[in-house]
């Protein structure tokens, strides 16, 4: 090795050569290029949900329920109110039976099941229910309630394949806060006399609360969206009720059918459908973003 | 202390009563219990799905319902390769144009992003998860596949020899459009992990590769990527599991022709699709051929998803950082041709 001294001329002996920038160059813009790709979509189906779907919100299109007139441009077609008032029944009754079932399996895992070789089980069937396609929630459900039954489709059967659906996203965000409560805190709780039970509900889940409020939303927005475990499990109509144990219909499951529609009308009812649908979802989001930043634990 | 109080023979004054001591059994077992039913829940789910798929399978052979190109409802024969081959090409082409992407992404965030931008740039990527699929099926089908015939039909005829992509006239709804989509809507799982994996990178590893004069792609080339791999490959197994199972938006733009495409720019139909499809309809036979695909998609994706679930968990776990042979002799030349690269 020759003796480091700073002259111009050693320096340029390690200067980065022109083929080598110009690789790092094109890698780079190659990489910029990718992200602004990976952002057109997304502009791209607000800007159209907007452009389309802003045109057929009025007043009546949220306060009627789908005529299912298609032909004649005299009749109107309606609008959405037994879509909407459908999704939030059944996406209410799933959360009904998803968060405490999800929440609880969470506590076992975190405060009982630990690192046994059951609760290893148990975290890797939760994980496979989550890469279940959502359509096979629904042949589940139809296959127990309702070949299982010998009944028809019903409101509540759509609930549990939605519910089916939430468990695991419920179950895993709830499991990452629970083990973030401080292990100091249940010692000392249990130092002081308290019984299992009562830490657990006493300290435990009121310190958890915020930050499983979090995964809960994330996992109702998602239900809110589905479609395919509703189609043979809520049945199609498009009157609104109140009686979950009757058909019922649901925002994504009226998009889907109004898709296929070659009327223009149908279609547009569609997209002021589906505006409604993602401002929902979005909405939820940002519920969910906004408590996790104001949360202790996360 | 005085031995008085606590001989082993007596009970402690501390201890509980048997009463007292009840809820914590209650609860402990009770949740037990809940954990044990979601297990048996997915394993009666799974036997009922068999026991419901069994005379599909029986008529045509297990082998037979996945490689057969028959599937003709009024005859009665269910051999269901368009729809695994529509499948395939669908989950194969989002991950083709999805992963480069998503990975990039990551990249971008990870390394090259300023810090004001990070934040807002990971979650508006989130948002895509958050767009319900019906909703791309919607934009698909009225908007993309319309503005994207003409170009497809452009490099349709110019390929028209290569097989498989030219030739053939370009229909609306297609196996392009359908991997598109697809590609979109798997690109924030595959970049959500592949940055979490990249975030594991020892920053050592890093400034190490810098240090010795490389630039921030050379740096990344042997320092990030190489590190990442398996997480990627695992984000995008995860992707290649969503990607199989995605049922609506697929049936809104793939066409749902049970046949085979000999183009890429063909109608034809996906597992997922032909259930949502013709479900409704469907009995006896029929019915048991669209249980039959159902159980095909949810044992393909528990596959896809257990090596993904593995790749990543290993990924993420990060291990001891190796630590890099440095050359003692680099000395401060190799710090002033860092400073010449940056």
């Amino acid at each position: 090795m020759s003796t480091p001294s700073p002259a111009a001329g050693q320096l340029a002996r390690f200067a980065v050569s022109p083929a080598r920038r110009r690789r790092d160059r094109i890698a780079r813009a190659t990489i910029l290029a990718g992200t602004i790709i990976a952002l057109i979509p997304l502009a791209l189906i607000l800007y159209y949900l907007l452009r389309k779907g802003i045109g057929s919100w009025s007043p009546s299109f949220f306060s009627t329920d789908p005529t299912g007139a298609t032909f004649f441009k005299s009749q109107s077609i309606g609008g959405i109110k037994s879509a909407i008032l459908g999704t939030t029944e059944m996406v209410g009754l799933a959360s009904a039976i998803a968060i405490p079932v999800g929440i609880g399996t969470a506590v076992w895992l975190v405060e009982y099941g630990r690192d046994s070789w059951f609760a290893h089980t148990v975290r890797f069937f939760v994980d496979v229910l989550t890469g279940v396609p959502s359509i096979v929630f629904g042949l589940f459900i139809y296959i127990v309630l309702i070949v299982g039954t010998g009944s028809s489709y019903a409101a509540y059967k759509g609930s549990f394949a939605l519910a089916l659906l939430m468990l695991p996203v419920v179950i895993r965000s709830a499991e990452v806060i629970l083990l973030l409560v401080p292990g100091a805190l249940r010692e000392s709780a249990l130092a002081l006399g308290a019984p299992r039970w009562r830490v657990i509900l006493h300290i435990v889940l009121p310190t958890a609360l915020p930050g499983m409020v979090t995964g809960v939303l994330l996992a109702i927005a998602r239900a809110a969206g589905e479609t395919a475990p509703l189609l043979f499990t809520a049945g199609e109509t498009l009157k609104t009720g109140f009686d979950l144990g009757q058909f019922m219909n649901a925002l994504p499951v009226q998009i889907y059918y109004d898709v296929t529609s070659p009327t223009t009308a149908v279609v547009n009812r569609a997209w002021g459908a589906a505006l409604a649908l993602v401002t929902m979802i979005l909405v939820l989001n940002l519920i969910a973003r906004l408590v996790s930043r104001r949360n202790r634990l996360a | 202390m005085e031995t008085a109080s606590t001989s082993s023979g007596d009970r402690s004054i501390l201890a509980r009563s048997p009463l007292a001591r009840l809820p914590d059994r209650a609860l402990k077992y009770g949740l037990t219990a809940l954990a044990a039913l979601i297990l048996a829940l997915i394993v009666y789910f799974f036997i009922r799905l068999v026991g419901e798929a069994r005379p599909a399978f029986a008529k045509e052979g297990v082998l037979g319902f996945a490689f057969n190109n028959d599937w003709n409802v009024n005859a009665e024969r269910f051999g269901a390769l368009p729809m695994v081959v529509g499948t395939l090409i669908t989950s194969g082409l989002a991950l083709l144009i999805g992963v480069p992407v998503a990975v990039a992404t990551a990249l971008y965030t990870t390394e090259f992003s300023p810090l004001r931008v990070r934040t807002p740039l990971t979650v508006l990527v989130e948002l895509l998860a958050a767009v319900p699929s019906v909703v791309y099926g919607l934009w698909g089908i009225f908007f993309l596949a319309p503005k994207l015939r003409g170009t497809e039909q452009w490099v349709a005829d110019r390929l028209s020899l290569v097989p498989f992509i030219g030739g053939g006239t370009v229909t609306i709804p297609n196996y392009f459009i359908a991997g598109l989509i697809l590609a979109t809507m798997i690109l924030p799982i595959v970049s959500a992990i592949s940055r979490e994996v990249m975030a594991t990178v020892p920053s050592d590893q890093k400034e190490a590769a810098l240090s010795l004069g490389a630039t921030r792609w050379e740096m990344i080339r042997t320092a990030v990527l190489p590190y990442c791999r398996t997480g990627i490959v695992g984000g995008a197994m995860l992707g290649l599991g969503r990607a199989i199972g995605e049922t609506i938006a697929v049936t809104i733009v793939i066409g749902n022709a049970p046949q085979l495409s000999g183009h890429l720019f063909g109608q034809g139909y996906s597992l997922a699709a032909v259930i949502a499809n013709e479900f409704g309809e469907a009995q006896g036979l029929h019915r048991s051929a669209l249980f039959a695909a159902g159980l095909v998609l949810f044992v393909l994706t528990l596959l896809v998803n257990g090596v993904a679930r593995v790749l990543v968990r290993r990924a993420s776990r990060g291990g001891p950082a190796k630590p890099i042979p440095v050359r003692a002799a680099a000395g401060p030349q190799a710090v002033a041709g860092a400073t010449a690269g940056a």
